[in-house]
This record gives structure tokens, sequence and C-alpha cells, in this order.
């Protein structure tokens, strides 16, 4: 037993992820077996080797389970109104290019009621990276059908079974001219926290989709067990195929889960387009704001 | 040197720290630690949980899937660091 | 603090109230504004979409009402002043986001250009119908502040002066345009920049460690910073403390929608603005807004001329209600005349403050065009009969 190879640790290192939450307001409202958590986690390990200064990462939510994530993070972070995420994003961007915006929401908010800001920001190509947990439900208020509940399934307001075609998300977030989409599942950490350090890095509207237990209201109506069921349905059913062709992807009740990275490709960002556009007809008689001026004419 | 060379090869060890009161008993680190070092407990917390315990220490490699996959911060895995030569 | 050159086009216009308005932010420092398509605002963007490249502003045409009015807030929180412009249907969509500025104490304006409602209506004819809308169309209880500019040359002054009460009390202000007085074309007199006064949010720029981003001093107002300066702000419409975290006490609750009422109420002697004229020794006063205020004028004279007593008194600032000066006057008088370009709804206002003292008379419009001056005329007359 090499037992005295091995330094017995005076102080044991604290847990790093720590300074990027708000401990002092620990425990976090989730349920136990909640997905959002593991999420979060990964988000944050992405954070510490992105390279980003913190003082610049500003989170925006929208209203939900997922929308407390805003209020958990240990930056400026912005809890906003149910859908409107993205547009308050939209805003905090281009007031000062420089700040780092992720909108991070649950699928009811950021693709039912927030849908039309979805698809816009993706066809503007906002700088902002959206990360989108989807439980297939409408968790904080009970447990309602979403546009992401799989067909057969159970809600609260399809108590008889939900007959509604589901969006498939990476190919909605493709169709719009997202330059960055992938879809992970909660268990699968490793993958989520380089996805989420690219999209990080990627300029222009990058999109996760990330499956995520919700076992109080999801998968307790369904009969589908706990978050630990979940997660092993996770493990059990998802296949990884990078580059898959986002039209095959949609996801059946409780039928295999396409996950990987769909699309990374490169175009314009409306700031670019924007900057480039008035640059070239006015030359300087185009006054940038200074924000804009650090950002692309420095 | 041989004996550098020897101890280098063995796996890195590690060890994991639990926030018991911060548990909520989902099972998510029991079930996909790799080296399955983790039950949980038949003691629980002030809310009721059942917490995780390290039950098999020397298989822990500190490689941090359990504070990965937590969803409430209540574990992470570390890599202890190794005796350096001079100790 | 004084207008920055760059944005102020000194000299003598010949423009529309709509594309003053335009001016005005501009000179009071806006740099982002958010609107989307609605006549009879249309114009207000039209000319910041125009101007903005050479003065360091961003203008984005969003999809919709709902995602404009939150857009703004977003630039607020990112360090800009910032607008959006629409009508009645677009007003009434951003009910929510107006309630979401307030408890967030986010300065922003909000320019309503109204036309005649409800529902679609006539959207290229004016009405004075979002008033009552413009104090309680959210959800809650909140305070708002309210102006009505009655030409052009209001519309550029009262667009500076509505940044700079937002910007004071952290609260969004409504400008009340209507359709005539966004569309009549006057004579706009733009000063030099070191003549228009400007004024900033306080901004807080000590120690980072237990920075409250809440917590208000005696005027009531806390100290704002913006994302990226490094104090990891959280900013949420949940009923908060004073840190901004999420607070669900009833006692929190009780704390901060008092303090949020307060901020305006026990400021509205500062923020209250209205205009007199032969008020003094009136029997009949008759109390106006915005284009309204303009068709009353030869009422008033031809009433004066037929011997009445009759005093004007415009509002500018609508709300907060200047109800300590309508108190005081409904002592004084015998009656209170209200033409609105609406079926009445400032008149309840000056109803409830006058408490029976004096009769109160409304002059009701559907909307679409202004008064008859001879309408008017027939209420002030009316107004004393039998007294």
């Amino acid at each position: 037993m090499p037992e005295e190879l091995y330094e017995i640790e005076a102080n044991i290192p604290a847990n790093p992820i720590e300074e990027y939450l708000r401990m002092d307001r620990m425990p976090h409202i989730w349920c136990p077996g909640c997905g959002i958590g593991t999420t979060v986690n990964c988000f944050v390990r992405a954070l510490q080797t992105s390279g980003l200064d913190l003082d610049k990462v500003a989170v925006v939510s929208g209203i939900g389970c997922t929308g407390r994530v805003a209020g958990y993070m240990n930056l400026d972070s912005f809890h906003t109104t149910h859908g409107r995420a993205i547009p308050f994003a939209t805003g905090l961007k281009l007031a000062n290019p420089e700040l780092k915006v992720v909108v991070y929401s649950g699928d009811g908010d950021l693709t039912a009621i927030g849908g039309n800001h979805f698809i816009h920001a993706a066809r503007r190509n906002m700088d902002i990276t959206v990360i989108l947990i989807n439980n297939m439900i409408y968790g904080m208020t009970g447990g309602q059908v979403a546009p992401t509940t799989p067909v057969g399934a159970t809600a609260s307001t399809t108590p008889h079974g939900n007959f509604e075609e589901t969006f498939n998300l990476p190919f909605l977030a493709e169709s719009c001219g997202a330059v960055y989409v992938a879809r992970w599942t909660a268990h699968h950490v490793r993958h989520l926290t380089k996805s989420i350090k690219e999209a990080l890095a990627k300029k222009g509207f990058s999109f996760i989709e990330i499956l995520a237990p919700c076992p109080t209201l999801y998968s307790r109506r369904n009969k589908l067990g706990d978050g630990l069921d979940q997660m092993e349905f996770y493990r059990d059913h998802s296949q990884i195929k990078n580059g898959a062709d986002t039209k095959s992807v949609a996801i059946d009740f409780q039928g295999d889960i396409v996950v990987g990275k769909f699309v990374d490709k490169e175009r314009p960002t409306y700031l670019e387009a924007m900057n480039n556009h008035y640059q070239k007809k006015y030359g300087d008689r185009y006054v940038p704001s200074e924000e804009m001026r650090k950002v692309f004419h420095a | 040197m041989a004996e550098v060379a020897e101890q280098t090869k063995k796996a890195a060890k590690g060890s994991v720290v639990i926030s018991a009161e911060r548990c909520k008993g989902c099972g998510f680190c029991v079930e996909f630690c790799p080296p399955e070092v983790l039950e949980l407990a038949s003691e629980y917390n002030s809310k009721g949980y059942h917490t995780p315990i390290l039950v098999k220490r020397e298989l822990c490699t500190g490689c941090d899937i359990c504070g990965m996959v937590c969803p409430d911060f209540a574990i992470y895995g570390y890599i202890m660091k190794k005796k350096s030569k001079e100790a | 603090m004084h207008a920055d050159p760059i944005g102020v086009l000194t000299g003598a216009h010949f423009i529309d109230g709509d594309h003053a308005c335009s001016e005005g932010a501009i000179a009071a420092g806006c740099r982002f504004v958010a609107g989307y398509p609605i006549t009879p605002s249309t114009e207000v963007v039209e000319r910041i979409a125009d101007r903005f490249p050479f003065v360091g502003g961003v203008f984005i045409q969003m999809e919709d009402e709902i995602a404009s009015s939150i857009a703004i807030q977003g630039a607020v929180w990112g360090g800009k002043k910032a607008m959006t412009v629409t009508s009645g249907p677009g007003f009434s969509l951003m009910m929510e986001h107006i309630g979401f500025a307030a408890m967030t104490e986010t300065p922003c304006v909000f320019v309503d250009v109204q036309r005649a409602g409800p529902s679609t209506g006539l959207p290229t004819m004016p009405a004075q119908g979002d008033m009552m809308q413009a104090r309680w169309g959210s959800h809650g209880d909140y305070q708002i502040i309210a102006i009505a500019p009655n030409s052009p040359q209001e519309c550029f002054d009262l667009t500076i002066h509505a940044f700079n009460l937002s910007e004071r009390y952290r609260v969004p202000v409504m400008m009340m345009m209507d359709e005539c007085v966004g569309h009549m074309i006057e004579r706009v007199v733009i000063p030099e920049a070191e003549k228009i006064e400007v004024h900033n949010r306080k901004v807080y720029e000590g120690p980072k460690e237990n920075y409250l981003a809440f917590e208000a001093g005696r005027d009531l107002v806390p100290t704002m910073v913006k994302a990226g300066d490094g104090y990891k702000i959280h900013v949420t419409g949940l009923t908060h403390d004073e840190k901004g975290y999420p607070n669900m006490s009833v006692a929190t609750q009780a704390k901060l929608v008092q303090r949020l009422m307060d901020k305006i109420r026990l400021n509205a002697d500062d923020i209250i603005k209205y205009e007199e004229e032969n008020v003094e020794g009136a029997d009949i006063v008759v109390v106006t807004f915005g284009i309204t205020s303009r068709t009353a004028i030869p009422a008033i004279e031809q009433a004066r001329a037929k011997g009445l007593k009759v005093g004007h008194l415009r509002l500018i600032v609508c709300w907060p209600f200047p109800e300590k000066r309508i108190r005081e006057l409904a002592g004084r008088v015998k009656a209170i005349v209200m033409p609105e370009l609406n079926m009445g709804q400032m008149v309840y206002e000056v109803e409830r403050c006058a408490a029976g003292k004096c009769n109160v008379v409304s002059v009701p419009h559907a909307g679409g065009t202004v008064h008859q001056p001879k309408d008017i005329l027939a209420a002030i007359e009316k107004s004393i009969r039998g007294k």
C-alpha cells in the first residue's frame, strides 16, 4: 500500500467551483435528482479553463427552474422576464460588446414564449451563447406541457397524453442561422464541459441543448423513475454523432437520443456586419461608441 | 532512479470532500463514479437525505466525476499531492 | 453636466414632434434605441436610425415591442441611456417590461405617440387614451413619471427632461405624445450643447465587497453600477433585498414596494410640473395637457371675452399628478373643466382631488381629431350654471 508516497494533506483544497457561485444562497431550490445543478457544474468548469475575465462575463436567465441559474452564479447576473432573456442579452451585448453574454434558461422559456426572440437572435448571429436546459416540461409551475414534451408523454395540461409534435431544437437553431449547435445530456459531463468551452469561445450565436432530468414532474408523471433513472437512461440511450444532420435528431418519448456537436461554422456576427458596413460606407464619418471602438476598431 | 520510475507508473491517488448538509441524496455520484468508491450512508443529514461516503478510499483516483455530476455542489474529488523526494 | 456636443444640432429647425423627440433623445445622451415600427411613432426611430451611426449610438429594430422594451433595459445595465418608441398597441405589449423597469429601478424612456384606440383603432389619428394605462398598465404597485408635450419644441425639451428624471430617480419615464403633436411641423430651436443640462445616474465606485446594489439613502434612490465593472451584481424582477437577492418574505415585500412608491411620491414636489394662466381669482379652471391645451385656448379666450373668469392649468408632468394644487384650487373655484382626447381619464384624478368641493366637468372625445373649441366653450359655460 503506497500510502507513505502521498502527503497527508494538511489543507484539503477548497472546492474550486465555489468562487463561481453565490455560496451565501446555497442550498439551491432545485429538487433532489434535478439535472440543472449538474449542468451548472459543467458551465463553471468550462469557465475555469476558458481564460475569460470573470468580471466581463454576464449571465442572463428567464423564468423557470433553469431561470434560477442567474441567481446562483457569482457573476453579473440578470433574472429577467419569462421568455425575454435573449432580447435583454442583445441590449447588454450591443451596449458593451466587450462583455461575454451567456443566456442560461429552460426549454419553455426560450422556445415557447421566447421562441420569436430565439429565432431572430440566431438569424442576426448575435454574439451570445445560449445554454438551454431541456427537461421537456414546465417545471417551476408544476409540470405543464412544453414545446419539447414528447408525443405520448403526460403533463398537467395534457393529462390525457400529449399529442402535439415537438420542436427539434438543433434543427430549429441551425435553420435560423446559429453558427454552433450541439446537444448533450446531463450525463455527458465531460463532453458538455468541452462543448460549453467551445461555445463560449465561438463568435456568433452558439447554442447548446442539454437534456436534464426533472424527477419531480416529468419523470414522476410519466413513471420514468427518479433523477438517477433518467441519467442512466441518458447513459444507455444516447448516441454520439458529431456532425449529424440536425433534421434527423428529433427526440421521441423514451427513444434514443442523438447527441454531439452538429454545427460549427463561421459567418459575420451582427456587430461585425454592422461595423464593417458603416466603416465601408462612411469611413471616418462613422462614429462607433467607445465600447465598440475598443472591440472592433482598436 | 528506478524507484522514481516505479512510483510514477502508479495511478494518481485521490480523495473526495463531501458537504453532507448540502446533499439531497440523488445518488448520481455513487452511480457514476468509475472505480465505484462511494456508497450512500445509512445515516442521514439534517434534511433526511442519505449522503455519500467514501468506502473504498484506496481506489479513489480523484477524477472528480462525482464533482462534475453532483447537482448540489455537495461533493468534489481532488488528486492528492505526491510526497516530494526530499521529504 | 452638459450635453455632448457631438449629438446636438444647434440651430433653428422646421421639424415635426417625432423628429424633435429623436433630437431631444440624442441631446440627452441616449445612445441605444430599440424599437418597432408603429404609426404614428415610426418617424422617431427612423431619424434615430439615420443619426446614430454619426454620434456613437446603436439602433436596432427588434422583432417586436416586447423585445424592444427589454433590450433597452439590457443596454442600460450595459451602461447606456436607452429609449424605446411606440404607440397604443405596442405600449400595451410593453407593460410587463415597464413593471420590470420599475421593479429593478432601470432608468429608461418609453415614448408613446398616442393614437385612437382601443385596439387597432385609428392608426393615423390622434387621441390621448393611454394616460391611465401609462400610470397603471403593469401589474402590481409601482410608480412612474409621465410627461405630455404640446409642441415639437416641447418634444425636444421634454425628452431631455424625461431622460434627466429617469436617471435621477432610476424610474421608467413615459413621454406621452400624440399623433397631432408628433406630426405637426413647427419651429424647433436647439441650443448650444453647453446650454443643455443633462443628468446622469449616481454611479457607485466604492469597494466591491459587500456592495448593496439596491440600498438607498435618504433620497430613496440607490446608486447604480453596470455589468463589466466587477461588482457581480444580481438584478431580478422577483421581490428582492438590498443586495438584490430574491427574498420571499412579506416584510421584504412591504419594504421594497413602499420604497419604490415613496421614491416618487415623497419626491413629487420636485417632479411635478405644470403651467398656469389667469388661475388666480378664476371661477373656472380649465385643466389640460398635450394637444388639448392648444385647442382649449380659443375656447378660454372666448369665455373670458364673455366675462367669465376662466383660468388655464396645463399639466406638463401628468404623473405624478399635482394633487395638492388641484385640491387647493377646488376649494377656491366654482368649476374645473377638463377636455381630453379620450372618454375621461385624467379627469378622474381631478375629481378625486377635488373631493366634491367644486364642480368637475369632463369634456370627452373618442379621438380621431382634436376638440372643437366651441365644445370646450359650451362645457365651460355649462360648468357654472346653477352656481
